[in-house]
């Protein structure tokens, strides 16, 4: 099959277009206040617009700017 | 079987019939599986499928045999061949009605899918039943929300499910992780199902299996048996992740607004908790399901990316109907 390249390895850490930073794994996570949250799915989105509600987790509120932005 | 039997998983309760077809389906499923009448699939003839109460509950009738099963049926009726002769005269024109809602899609290449699907339901203009229930609905009217939810929701991820065996590779690889999360990575307290449950108790519902099938409409039933329709035929398993990932898409900012709702009427922790919960793991999921599942299944099959946009489609379009009607019923604009 050609084409697009398949990762022979998932990433640990995904910087989605527009959207969160994924981290894969057991991670702590540490805020620009010095707060450490740490994972508690095997999968996490860390918020990367700076505007979500529950820091550091994304909560889906770069949809909202990314959609102000197209206007 | 023990009538002290436990009722939270299942099976669900038989319902009762909304026309001719659901009443012989009933009728029969309550004997030992046989033969059912010549002609019974003869008999539909929707005008609109989506919202005929008759195909609608038929269909749930014999989909619901695959996953819990119903109280006081013969689980063999799970492949009787009549029953699925009927199922399949009520799904044609059930598929038919939804390739013609969604009429042509406009052709898209494999790596132009994420995009295509993100851009539907950025584009999604369905009526925010969110809004109402974050800012204004009452406790009576959140309770009926919950109760048409609830039939999806004491079995979530089940449908999305039946993708499962039906990938190999990366899109599966990518599955998994979604549904992991979903059941709770195997602890039964941290499973959705559950979470919902707990919900429907703070809220003094009934916490049993399809307790409340009865009372929603041919439209929520369709919601159901979309995913259904999609999850149990291989060659609609495009459809499947598609609607998952509008599911996933979908889902995050409602959520919130599900629990703000629910805090503004004086709910507490435990019940907001599916909600919260919602709201960061579909945050997750929707990065997952849209490129590595979609997009990584239509780079292997590109012939899927016309069935992918099928499954967002319908599930934003049925997900839009549900939210028209029970705001109406509301008197809501």
């Amino acid at each position: 099959m050609t084409g697009a390249q398949q990762p022979e390895t998932r990433a640990d850490i995904v910087m989605c277009p527009d959207g969160p930073m994924l981290v894969r794994g057991d991670v702590v996570v540490e805020d620009a206040d010095g707060t450490q949250h740490r994972t508690t799915r095997p999968i996490s989105a860390v918020c990367r617009c700076g505007r979500t509600s529950r820091a550091p987790w994304c909560d889906g509120t770069h949809k909202l700017l990314t959609e102000a932005r197209e206007r | 079987m023990s009538d002290s039997v436990d009722r939270r998983y299942g099976p669900a309760p038989l319902p009762q019939p909304r026309g001719p077809v659901s009443t012989a389906v009933i009728e029969a499923l309550v004997r030992p599986p046989h033969e059912l009448p010549a002609g019974l699939g003869a008999e539909f003839d929707p005008a609109d499928p989506v919202v005929d109460e008759d195909l609608q509950l038929t269909l749930f009738l014999c989909y619901e045999l695959h996953y819990r099963g119903w109280q006081g049926v013969d689980e063999d009726w799970e492949w009787q061949p009549s029953l699925l002769a009927l199922r399949s005269a009520a799904e044609r024109p059930f598929e038919a009605a939804l390739r013609r809602l969604v009429g042509p899609l406009p052709a898209v290449l494999p790596g132009g899918v994420p995009r295509a699907l993100a851009d539907l339901v950025a584009a999604d203009d369905g009526p925010s039943l969110a809004a109402a229930l974050q800012r204004r609905a009452t406790l009576a009217q959140f309770r009926e929300f919950v109760t048409h939810r609830s039939i999806y929701h004491l079995r979530e991820a089940d449908p999305h499910s039946w993708a499962l065996p039906r990938l190999g590779g990366p899109a599966k690889a990518a599955l998994v992780e979604i549904q992991m999360d979903e059941y709770g990575n195997g602890r039964l307290d941290r499973m959705h199902a559950e979470l919902f449950r707990r919900t429907l108790d703070r809220l003094d519902l009934d916490t049993g299996y399809a307790a409340y099938l009865d009372r929603v409409p041919a439209v929520t039933l369709a919601t159901n048996n979309l995913i259904s329709l999609f999850g149990l035929h291989r060659r609609l398993r495009g459809a499947l992740l598609g609607h998952l990932a509008a599911f996933e898409m979908a889902s995050s900012l409602p959520n919130r607004r599900y629990g703000n709702g629910l805090r503004r009427l004086g709910l507490d922790e435990t019940a907001t908790r599916f909600y919260d919960e919602h709201v960061e793991a579909d945050a997750v999921h929707e990065q997952v399901a849209l490129r590595d599942i979609c997009g990584a299944l239509v780079e292997r099959e590109p012939d899927l990316a016309e069935d992918v946009l099928l499954g967002a489609w319908t599930c934003l379009d049925l997900e839009a109907r549900t939210a028209t009607a029970m705001l109406k019923r509301w008197g809501v604009a």
